[in-house]
């Protein structure tokens, strides 16, 4: 099955730069599932970073060279995206280039999370895709109360979510509900080393509510956030593995249908 | 009070040397959380009264000068003296001064968060002044000697027998008796002997209303109004923030206060005094110290509208996994952590970046303050100021010289995974505080780019 959209669309993937050297899978991932989506997809050699690290430090002074850079790189496209909420809420707060500021603005209009591009802008209703197992969904903040990618559990509002739209989609998958749906992991950027102590204890909380609920894939729709809960089920020797949301939107039927 | 000089993330691994102590503290603070979501969710309208309580305080901010001399002449009129005090040092004068001219020796205070920043207690002990405390969770955490860890709930820290075994020491109850009720029975009997020999009656206040000259304190003991009723003398302390223009809007604030604060409907007393009983006094002392300061810093200037509910603590998973004291400032928890810089850039630096930025404070604040965008603005404007050490500027130029040219980028990432695979001791070390508790990555042999790039060189 293929889905076809109205007209194409020229994507430009944004790899954040710990998923281009540490999680490269994530990156296939995506820029399959855009493929299969119908979407024309470049990913334009030479990113870095968004420069959220040394922002978020205080540092946001340092970032004008990733700035102009990212604007270099993604200026062309109808739609940048990428499979990082945190990194694509901070182009859409802090991206800004005192050169090409009309540029900046462009982008930080453009730019998506890849669940809410595939929910808002290709109104994807379908997708071929086979995943029989328990999943936990994380909510990763920046993507959920930065981007809205889902309600958040604070307000008085009416819920919905985007990935769960998604993962809802997948054929044999089991969402598995918790006790805390949207707590932080812990993770903060350098808050998890310079607050290791608190940091660690945020994540093991977090896997304990998903292990306690027998969950089997820990998903979610940041890979930096997965990459610390990874670390520490690693630790813990815990059978529970973590995939990055486009990875299962991504499984094949037939891929599932061998193993 | 003691007042420790360590950094947050010190006194938070400390705190964290206990894990179930940890969890007893974050599950504690989270039924307080659902509480107030189960209370928020009972009103349809909660979103609109948040909102409508942010434009009340908006105003009130935009309009202070008015509404403080407003407030200040119908004080007057309805015969209260008004101090007004700079800073935290002339509001302690002030304080002394009147309870020396009346020869008290001996006092009550409700919870005043003020009186905590400015720390009066101390000051009053020097002049020779006993304060005693009569918020029951103040009261325990002062037998303690410890400063409040919670705004709302001071003595959350401290578990049931932990005050069990204070109050056998100070109040000759049994030892090893540690039922809530019999301990509180116990409180009750201790504080009615303070309110009924006390002289003077230090309160806070939560609103004060520009339009009748009348304060509000909220308590659910009526700890204020024993005090200040029996009392010759009642002394009101209050940030000049504590403004709201006419009684009407008590209808606002009053609904999301408790709501927001512990999950009740509303305070047991939500006490209104207006004017001295007739042969008393009543003293209003309002105090800037630095709040006109945080007025004039725009970015900074809505965390003033804070009505000090504490849901923002509650709320906050850092908080709840480090402990109010962590903080070492009188307001803890996030709203401290935008709130104390303002006073101290130095001593507090720390504090905006106690905190992952998730966004949880912000959407409970009954009074919708950006919190933890305050706490990203804070973080730029310490490093600005040079509140930072070198070695982190240090590291953020280098970070900063490989990530903005792509050469760079890529070869530290192939030299990086390249390490981390042939020598991985010299990451997973005890140096590496992300290794202490964690795995790292397990570093691939191609990262995506080169991959996307093979992949395009073999389409053509």
């Amino acid at each position: 099955m293929t889905i076809k959209i109205a007209t194409t669309v020229k994507v430009g993937l944004f790899i954040p730069c710990y998923i281009d050297q540490f999680y490269p899978q994530v990156g296939i991932a995506t820029l399959q599932l855009l493929q299969k989506l119908g979407c024309e997809v470049e990913y334009p050699q030479g990113q870095t970073c968004c420069g959220q690290p040394m922002a978020n430090s205080g540092y946001e002074h340092l970032t004008h060279q990733c700035n102009s850079l990212f604007v270099h790189n993604f200026a062309a496209y109808d739609y940048i995206v990428g499979p990082s909420g945190s990194c694509v809420l901070h182009i859409k707060e802090h991206l800004h280039d005192p050169a090409n500021e009309p540029a900046a603005a462009g982008i930080r209009e453009r730019i998506y999370e890849l669940t809410a591009f595939l929910t808002d802008v290709l109104k994807v209703t379908a997708l071929p895709a086979r995943f029989p197992h328990k999943v936990g969904l994380h909510q990763s903040c920046h993507g959920q109360r930065g981007l809205g990618l889902a309600q958040m559990s604070e307000l008085v509002a009416a819920p919905f979510s985007k990935p769960e739209q998604l993962l809802r989609m997948v054929a044999g998958l089991e969402l598995i509900d918790l006790d805390r749906k949207d707590e932080c992991c812990g993770f903060g950027g350098t808050f998890c080393v310079t607050e290791e102590a608190v940091s660690v204890k945020m994540g093991k909380d977090r896997v304990a509510d998903h292990v306690k609920h027998g969950v089997e894939i820990i998903t979610g729709t940041d890979v930096s956030c997965l990459m610390h809960l990874e670390g520490i089920l690693r630790r813990q020797h815990q059978p529970v593995k973590v995939m990055h949301i486009a990875e299962i939107l991504n499984q094949q039927i037939h891929e599932q249908a061998n193993h | 009070m003691n007042r420790p000089t360590t950094d947050h993330a010190t006194l938070a691994d400390k705190f964290n040397e206990n894990e179930p102590r940890v969890n007893w503290h974050d599950e504690t603070l989270w039924w307080v959380r659902a509480k107030r979501d189960r209370q928020a969710w009972s009103i349809p309208e909660w979103e609109l009264l948040r909102e409508t309580a942010s434009q009340i305080k908006l105003n009130v901010l935009g309009n202070l000068h008015d509404y403080l001399t407003q407030f200040e002449q119908q004080a007057l009129q309805n015969g209260a003296v008004v101090h007004w005090a700079a800073d935290a040092a002339e509001h302690n004068r002030i304080v002394t001064d009147i309870l020396q001219r009346h020869g008290v020796k001996r006092m009550v205070k409700s919870k005043s968060m003020l009186t905590e920043e400015c720390h009066l207690n101390p000051h009053l002990e020097a002049n020779g002044i006993d304060v005693i405390d009569t918020d029951l969770g103040e009261r325990i955490v002062q037998l303690a000697k410890e400063p409040p860890s919670h705004i709302v709930l001071p003595c959350i820290h401290k578990k049931k027998e932990e005050i069990g075994e204070l109050f056998h020491e100070h109040l000759g109850t049994p030892a090893g008796n540690a039922d809530p009720q019999f301990l509180t029975a116990a409180a009750r009997l201790h504080l009615r002997k303070e309110f009924l020999q006390s002289k003077a009656a230090i309160t806070g206040v939560n609103f004060a209303v520009a339009e009748t000259g009348e304060m509000v304190v909220c308590t659910n003991e009526g700890n204020a109004d024993m005090g200040a009723h029996l009392a010759d003398v009642h002394i009101a302390c209050m940030g000049i923030e504590k403004i709201i223009p006419e009684r009407k809007h008590l209808g606002v604030f009053l609904r999301l206060l408790a709501r927001s604060a512990t999950g009740q409907p509303i305070t047991t007393y939500s006490s209104h005094f207006r004017k001295p009983a007739p042969g008393k006094e009543l003293h209003i002392v309002i105090v800037d110290n630095g709040r006109s300061r945080q007025l004039g810093r725009e970015d900074f200037r809505n965390s003033l509208k804070c009505i000090r509910c504490g849901a923002c603590m509650n709320t906050c998973p850092v908080y709840r996994r480090s402990g109010g004291h962590s903080y070492h400032t009188a307001v803890a928890g996030p709203i401290g952590s935008i709130l104390a810089p303002n006073l101290d850039m130095k001593d507090y630096a720390d504090l905006p970046f106690a905190s992952t930025l998730c966004g949880s404070c912000s959407n409970v604040c009954p009074v919708k303050i950006d919190i933890h965008q305050q706490l990203y603005k804070w973080r730029q404007v310490l490093v600005q100021e040079g509140h930072t050490s070198a070695a982190k500027t240090a590291g953020m130029k280098v970070m900063n010289a490989v990530l903005s040219k792509p050469g760079n980028f890529k070869k530290a990432g192939k030299m990086g995974r390249w390490v981390l695979r042939a020598f991985p001791g010299m990451v997973n070390n005890r140096f590496n505080p992300w290794y202490k508790q964690r795995e790292m990555p397990a570093p691939p042999a191609q990262s995506f780019s080169e991959w996307y790039a093979q992949q395009q060189s073999t389409k053509k």
